[in-house]
């Protein structure tokens, strides 16, 4: 369903992505590991069309969205996904009803009447309820994670990015949200990129593990072969170890 | 030496440029979402109430006191040239009416409503809410410049309004209890030499600067990189250039309404 081919991204001198690829098939769950840094997040934002690669392209159902220059046409092609950002990205304004189902007004046609009834279904989804009338403010961070995901479900899309769904949560509630994502890929069949660093979330709800390395896709391969694999840095990063060519790299980096 | 002036005077004209094009596809997108979508009703009410309510009693009491001292100092030159006060509600309802009432509360708006646009823009900015409206469907463009802009050019000439007859009212006092110019006599002056175009005069200013000040504003915030330092550095901006733009701009609106007439 995405197809990902030599994507590129720059921030200035800093080459982020350097010539990505990879696919995602319909229904298929895709988990990206990667060092803190690497664009993981800055991949998930191309895919979306939030940023726009340098080079490359990025096809989804066949429409290149890396290509695609009306505001309009880029607001028509984001309604296929949903996107749990990383520091949730709460609208502080609003209540948490509020939040939850913003989306429901501009990606549905679900009438208004019903937008609380699935506000608080999603919220129970993700362990929270009474708590639709308090502001962003006034919760934990753990408990903000888990409204920006109940948001970003909320309007049931075809595909849902998740941006480190389960850091900063405890052991529990992280295996909670991992059931969760499952969860939504059986009932729904839906397509998901997710990142992430707990790697028992990661092999749990993982079709296939991909690991982003200096720009590019490193090893691709499903959580059994993963766990098995020969490549060193893909090793070092799974098994959390501080020696090693990734920490070489690292330094390598710093005096480009 | 020289070509490093140069340079960073180059390099300075560029950023200029470059935010000032950028400034111009913000008002092309937002005409572009203006025709194609449905306007945000509620939000565009809730801002023409912030605006309002934030910048009322501030644009009043500065008004009140701007007619205050036109007054007074009216009637020590006047009483110098032609040792009496003369014309003072003349030229105070003039001097609001046309020029002071339109401008002060463009910048009274953009100290306060300018100011809290381009921080709440920004923090949305730098905490990703902005890329939230993206993906929940909707465009900062459609959901939160153009009620921004919309409830500006509603709510700045209701202000000016209320600034040319609180300046007015102010030089009315001092007329009286300083001057010992008899009310009616002020009122006369007033209203004797005023017609309709002067008010339009001052009217048509107030969509201008509403359309630059809400417009920078939204700008500002948009454009802010750089966490919590950065919202700082664009809400001082917006409100710098606000202002700047209002008094400029109002240079050449009024030279254009002179030039065809409307003074
Ligand atoms: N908007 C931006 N401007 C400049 N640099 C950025 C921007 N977004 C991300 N970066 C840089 O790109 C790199 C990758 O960031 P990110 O994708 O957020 O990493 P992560 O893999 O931890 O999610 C980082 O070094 C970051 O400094
Ligand atoms: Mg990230």
């Amino acid at each position: 369903m995405i197809r990902a081919a030599g994507v590129m991204k720059s921030f200035g001198a800093r080459r982020v992505l350097r010539g990505l690829d990879i696919g995602v098939n319909e229904g298929e769950t895709l988990v990206i590991i990667g060092g803190s840094g690497c664009g993981k997040s800055t991949f998930l934002k191309c895919v979306i069309g939030l940023l726009r690669p340098d080079g490359g392209s990025i096809e989804v159902d066949g429409v290149d969205v890396s290509k695609v220059q009306d505001e309009v046409q880029i607001a028509e092609y984001r309604r296929k996904f949903g996107y749990c950002f990383q520091e949730g990205a709460l609208f502080d304004s609003m209540t948490i009803f509020e939040n939850v189902s913003f989306g429901l007004r501009y990606l549905t046609d679900i009438p208004v009447s019903r937008h609380r009834g699935i506000a608080r279904d999603k919220l129970a989804l993700v362990g929270l309820k009474d708590i639709e009338d308090m502001k962003p403010a006034q919760l934990s961070g753990g408990m903000k994670k888990r409204v920006a995901l109940a948001r970003a479900i909320a309007a049931e899309p075809r595909c849902i990015l998740y941006d480190e769904p389960t850091t900063g949560l405890d052991p529990i509630m992280s295996d909670i949200i991992s059931e969760l994502i499952l969860d939504l890929k059986k009932k729904l069949k839906v397509t998901a990129i997710a990142v992430t660093h707990d790697m028992k979330s990661a092999y749990k709800i993982g079709d296939r593990i991909a690991m982003l390395h200096e720009g590019r896709m490193i090893e691709v391969a499903d959580p059994q072969a993963l766990k098995s694999t020969k490549n060193p840095y893909v090793r070092q990063f799974i098994e959390g170890h501080r020696e090693g060519p990734i920490r070489m790299k690292l330094r390598e980096y710093g005096e480009e | 030496m020289i070509t490093r002036a140069l340079k960073t005077v180059g390099s300075k004209m560029l950023a200029l440029a470059q935010s000032a094009g950028k400034a111009a596809m913000l008002v092309r997108s937002s005409v572009v979402w203006l025709a194609r979508s449905p306007l945000e009703g509620r939000q565009t009410m809730l801002q023409m109430v912030r605006i309002g309510v934030e910048s009322f009693m501030v644009t009043a009491m500065t008004s009140f006191f701007t007619g205050m001292v036109l007054a007074l100092q009216t009637g020590a030159s006047s009483k110098r040239l032609l040792n009496e006060p003369l014309f003072i509600g003349t030229v105070v309802a003039f001097s609001m009416v046309k020029e002071l009432g339109p401008v002060m509360s463009a910048l009274v708006v953009s100290g306060r409503a300018g100011a809290a646009i381009a921080a709440e823009l920004g923090t949305m900015c730098v905490t990703e809410q902005i890329d939230a409206l993206y993906t929940l469907g909707t465009d900062p463009v459609r959901y939160l410049v153009i009620p921004r802009v919309l409830a500006f050019l509603a709510v700045l000439p209701v202000l000016a309004i209320f600034s040319d007859y609180s300046g007015v009212l102010g030089g009315c006092l001092v007329a009286k209890l300083k001057l010992g110019i008899p009310t009616s006599v002020y009122w006369h002056d007033v209203f004797d030499y005023l017609e309709n175009k002067q008010f339009f005069h001052g009217l048509i200013k107030t969509y201008a600067f509403a359309l630059c000040i809400s417009y920078i504003s939204c700008y500002k915030g948009l454009t802010t990189t750089g966490g919590a330092e950065g919202v700082g550095k664009s809400t001082t901006s917006a409100v710098v250039m606000s202002m700047t733009a209002v008094l400029v701009v109002d240079y050449f609106v009024t030279a254009i309404l002179v030039a065809i007439g409307i003074t």
